[in-house]
C-alpha cells in the first residue's frame, strides 16, 4: 500500500466533509487576520447577521498599514490607513477575537506574531488573508493564504471549501557553504522551478540542509513557497520545532504538551509515500543569490552577470525585456557592479531575531556606504525588544541605519516607507514586482547578510568576500 | 453573487507572463474598506503615467477596448499577493472572464467568489484567442459556461474544463457560506471529536 505524505496526513486530520464531486470541507485551527484583507469580510458578517464561529481561534493584528515611526499609537497621518486600522480595532472588539493592537509590544507582522505567541503549532491548519501565510508551514502546519471572501467564510464557519493539491518534494541535500542562508535556498528553488512551478502543489521541503536550519530559517524557506506558486510549503516537525514551541504563551502545557508531542512526532511523510513531483538540489551548489528582474524567479548567483532577453524562451523574452527596462540594467553587467541607493532589512521573510543578528554581524564596526540609506524594521515588538537587549540596535544605528518599529513597512509600501521612482534597493523581503516598494522603485531580493554587505559597499556584493576579510 | 451564464463581448489581449496582483491593483488602493470602485485603478501603473494621465498605448485605453469584458493573458496570471482587490477591480471595470495558460492558485479561487470565470487553456489555444482578441472591437468572443465553450469572432469553438461545484455556484450565483452553514452538524461533530483528540488546539 502506498504511504501518506505529511500533507496527506494533515489533510485527513482536518477533513470535515467530502461531497460526491470531491469538494472538501476542511477545518481551520487558526485564523490570522490583518487590517487590509478583513474589513469587507467583517462587513459581510454584519450584513448577513452572522457571527465569528470561533473567536478564540481568530487572532487579529494590524501590520500592513502601520507607520514604523514613534507616536503611531495615537496618530496615523494617512487617513485611509488610519480608517483601516481603526476598522480592525472595532471589528476585533465587536466580534471578540484575540487582538494585539499597535500599542501592544506583541504587535508585529502577523506571520511573526503567530509563531512567537505559540498560536501556530505543528499539525494545525492555519489560514490568513495574506499569501505569506505559507510561513507557518515551517512548523509542519498546513498553512496558506486566502482571499477576503474566504476570510468571511472561515470567520462564519471555521472551515474552508478546498480541493486537494498534489504533492511535491523539494530535497536540499548536504551542507550549506558559509555565507549561504535559508533565503538563498528558497530563492534558488524558485530560480529552478519558476514562479508557476509549484502551482497546484503543496511543497514539502526536506533533506539534510533543511534539517540543519533553525525555525527562523525554516520560516524563511516556507514563506516564499507562494513565490514558487505552491499553495503551501511544509517542513516536518522535529526536535528543533518542539524546542522552539515549548513554553510559548499559547503552546500546550503539562499533560497536554505530552499528548501533543506524541501526535506531532507522527507528522512526517511515510517512506513509501507517493510524490507527484520531486526536485533535488545540492546545498553545496547554492551560492549567495540576488534577483535581477521583476519576478522572484529572476534569480542569479551573485557571481553572475545581468542576462539578455535572448537568453530566454517564449513569453519570458518579452518579460525579460520589460524587466531590464524597468530595472534600468544592461545585459552583461556583472551583478556586483550594480549600485544601490537603499537597503531594507525586515519583512515576514527576514524580520526575525536571527535575521537581525546575521545582518548585525556583518555590519559591526562598519558604516553605510556614502549616499546609501538603510532601514531596519523588526518583525514584531518582541523581536525589537530582544534585539535591543542584545545591543543590535546600536550596531545598526552606529552603521547609519534607521531603527524602526514593527510592521510590514517597505516590503509593500502601504505605509509611508517607500522607494522613490528609480531608487534601487537591496531588500530582504519577498517580492521584486514592479512598483512593489513604491512606484518606479527597483528591488533586488537577497538574504540579510547579503543586504548588509551591499549596505557597506554601496553595490551588490558577494558577502563571502567580507567574511573572508574578517577571518 | 452575480450569476455567470453566457457572455458575448470584447476580448482584450494582454500578452505578458507573470502578471501579478500588484500590477492588477497597486497597494495604495488596498486601503479601501469597500469592494466597489476599484475598476478605475485596474492595472493602474500600466494604464496611467505618474501624473495620472492615460497611457494611450495600454490596451484598455485604446478606443476599441474600453468596453472589454474578456481578458486574454499570459502564463501565471494573478501571481503574488492574495488581495481579492484584484478580482474586485477586474469585475468593477466590467471584465467577467479571464483566459490564460495558467493562473496563480489564490487569484483563481478569488475569481469564483466574485462571479468571474477564469479559464486555463493550453498555450496553443490561448494563442488562437489572443489573435482573435487583437482584432479589436468588432470582434466579439462568446463564453458559454453551461456548455463549457469559447467561440471566437470567426466561429472557432474551443472547449474548456471547469470544476463542477464552482460551475454550479457561478451559474446559480450561490453564496457558499450559506451552503457550508447547511453542514453545521458535520462541523459540530468534528469539533466535538477534536476536543477529545486534540484538546490543545
Amino acid at each position: 500500500m502506498t504511504g501518506k505524505t505529511l500533507y496527506d496526513k494533515l489533510w485527513d486530520a482536518h477533513l470535515v466533509d467530502q461531497a460526491e464531486d470531491g469538494t472538501c470541507l476542511l477545518y481551520i485551527d487558526r485564523h490570522l487576520v490583518h487590517e487590509v484583507t478583513s474589513p469587507q469580510a467583517f462587513e459581510g458578517l454584519r450584513m448577513s447577521g452572522r457571527t465569528v464561529r470561533a473567536p478564540e481561534k481568530t487572532i487579529a493584528v494590524p501590520d500592513h498599514n502601520v507607520p514604523t515611526t514613534e507616536g503611531r499609537e495615537t496618530k496615523i497621518d494617512n487617513e485611509e490607513s488610519r480608517i483601516q486600522v481603526e476598522a480592525l480595532d472595532k471589528n476585533a472588539r465587536d466580534f471578540g477575537v484575540v487582538y494585539y493592537p499597535v500599542s501592544d509590544i506583541r504587535q508585529g507582522i502577523v506571520h511573526i506574531v503567530g509563531p512567537e505567541q505559540g498560536w501556530t503549532l505543528p499539525g494545525m491548519t492555519v489560514v490568513c488573508g495574506d499569501s505569506h501565510t505559507a510561513t507557518h508551514g515551517a512548523f509542519g502546519a498546513l498553512a496558506h493564504g486566502i482571499g477576503t471572501s474566504e476570510v468571511e467564510h472561515v470567520l462564519a464557519t471555521q472551515t474552508l471549501i478546498q480541493k486537494k493539491s498534489k504533492n511535491m518534494k523539494v530535497e536540499i541535500t548536504g551542507t550549506l557553504p558559509p555565507g549561504v542562508t535559508a533565503k538563498d535556498i528558497t530563492l534558488a528553488v524558485i530560480g529552478k522551478t519558476g514562479t508557476a512551478g509549484g502551482t497546484g502543489y503543496v511543497i514539502e521541503y526536506c533533506g539534510e540542509a533543511i534539517r540543519a536550519l533553525s525555525m527562523e530559517g525554516r520560516m524563511t524557506v516556507c514563506n516564499m513557497a507562494i513565490e514558487g506558486g505552491a499553495r503551501a510549503g511544509l517542513i516536518a516537525p522535529d526536535d528543533t520545532t518542539f524546542d522552539y514551541v515549548k513554553g510559548r504563551p499559547h503552546a500546550p502545557k503539562g499533560a497536554q504538551w505530552e499528548a501533543a508531542l506524541t501526535w506531532w512526532k507522527t507528522l512526517k511523510s511515510d517512506d513509501n509515500a507517493h510524490w507527484d513531483k520531486v526536485v533535488t538540489i545540492r546545498a553545496e551548489d547554492i551560492a549567495p543569490v540576488v534577483t535581477w528582474g521583476t519576478s522572484p524567479e529572476d534569480v542569479l548567483p551573485i557571481t553572475g552577470t545581468v542576462p539578455a532577453p535572448g537568453d530566454f524562451q517564449g513569453g519570458k523574452v518579452e518579460a525579460a525585456r520589460r524587466s531590464l527596462d524597468y530595472m534600468g540594467l544592461k545585459p552583461g553587467t556583472p551583478l556586483t557592479e550594480i549600485k544601490v541607493d537603499a537597503v531594507f532589512i525586515g519583512s515576514c521573510t527576514n524580520g526575525r531575531i536571527e535575521d537581525l543578528r546575521a545582518a548585525a554581524e556583518i555590519l559591526k564596526g562598519k558604516t553605510l556606504a556614502p549616499g546609501v540609506r538603510g532601514m531596519v524594521v523588526p518583525g514584531s515588538g518582541l523581536v525589537r525588544a530582544q534585539a535591543e537587549e542584545e545591543g543590535l540596535d546600536k550596531v545598526f544605528t552606529e552603521a547609519g541605519f534607521e531603527w524602526r518599529l514593527a510592521g510590514c513597512s517597505m516590503c509593500l509600501g502601504m505605509n509611508p516607507d517607500q522607494l522613490a521612482p528609480g531608487e534601487r534597493c537591496a531588500a530582504t523581503s519577498n517580492r521584486n514586482f514592479e512598483g512593489r516598494m513604491g512606484r518606479g522603485g527597483r528591488t533586488h531580493l537577497m538574504s540579510p547578510v547579503m543586504a548588509a554587505a551591499a549596505a557597506v559597499t554601496g553595490h551588490l556584493t558577494d558577502v563571502r568576500e567580507l567574511l573572508a576579510e574578517t577571518v | 453573487m452575480e450569476k455567470f451564464e453566457k457572455l458575448t463581448g470584447i476580448a482584450a489581449p494582454l500578452d505578458l507572463v507573470n502578471i501579478d496582483t500588484d500590477m492588477i491593483i497597486p497597494k495604495q488602493y488596498l486601503k479601501t474598506i469597500k469592494r466597489e470602485g476599484l475598476g478605475v485603478n485596474l492595472f493602474d501603473e500600466m494604464r496611467y503615467d505618474q501624473d495620472g494621465n492615460e497611457n494611450p498605448d495600454f490596451v484598455l485605453n485604446k478606443p476599441a477596448y474600453r468596453e472589454t469584458q474578456i481578458l486574454v493573458a499570459g502564463d501565471n496570471f494573478g501571481c503574488g499577493s492574495s488581495r481579492e482587490h484584484a478580482p474586485w477591480a477586474i469585475k468593477d471595470f466590467g471584465i467577467r472572464c479571464v483566459i490564460a495558460p495558467s493562473f496563480a492558485d489564490i487569484f483563481f479561487n478569488n475569481c469564483f467568489k466574485n462571479g468571474i470565470l477564469p479559464i486555463p487553456l493550453p498555450q496553443e489555444q490561448v494563442d488562437i484567442l489572443m489573435k482573435d482578441a487583437e482584432k479589436g472591437a468588432n470582434a466579439r468572443m462568446t463564453v458559454d459556461l453551461e456548455n463549457q465553450t469559447i467561440t471566437t469572432s470567426d466561429g472557432v469553438e474551443i472547449a474548456f474544463e471547469v470544476d463542477p461545484f464552482r460551475k454550479h455556484c457561478l451559474l446559480e450565483g450561490l453564496d457558499d457560506i450559506g451552503l457550508t452553514l447547511n453542514k453545521a452538524t458535520a462541523i459540530d461533530g468534528f469539533e466535538s471529536k477534536m476536543a477529545q483528540d486534540r484538546p490543545w488546539v
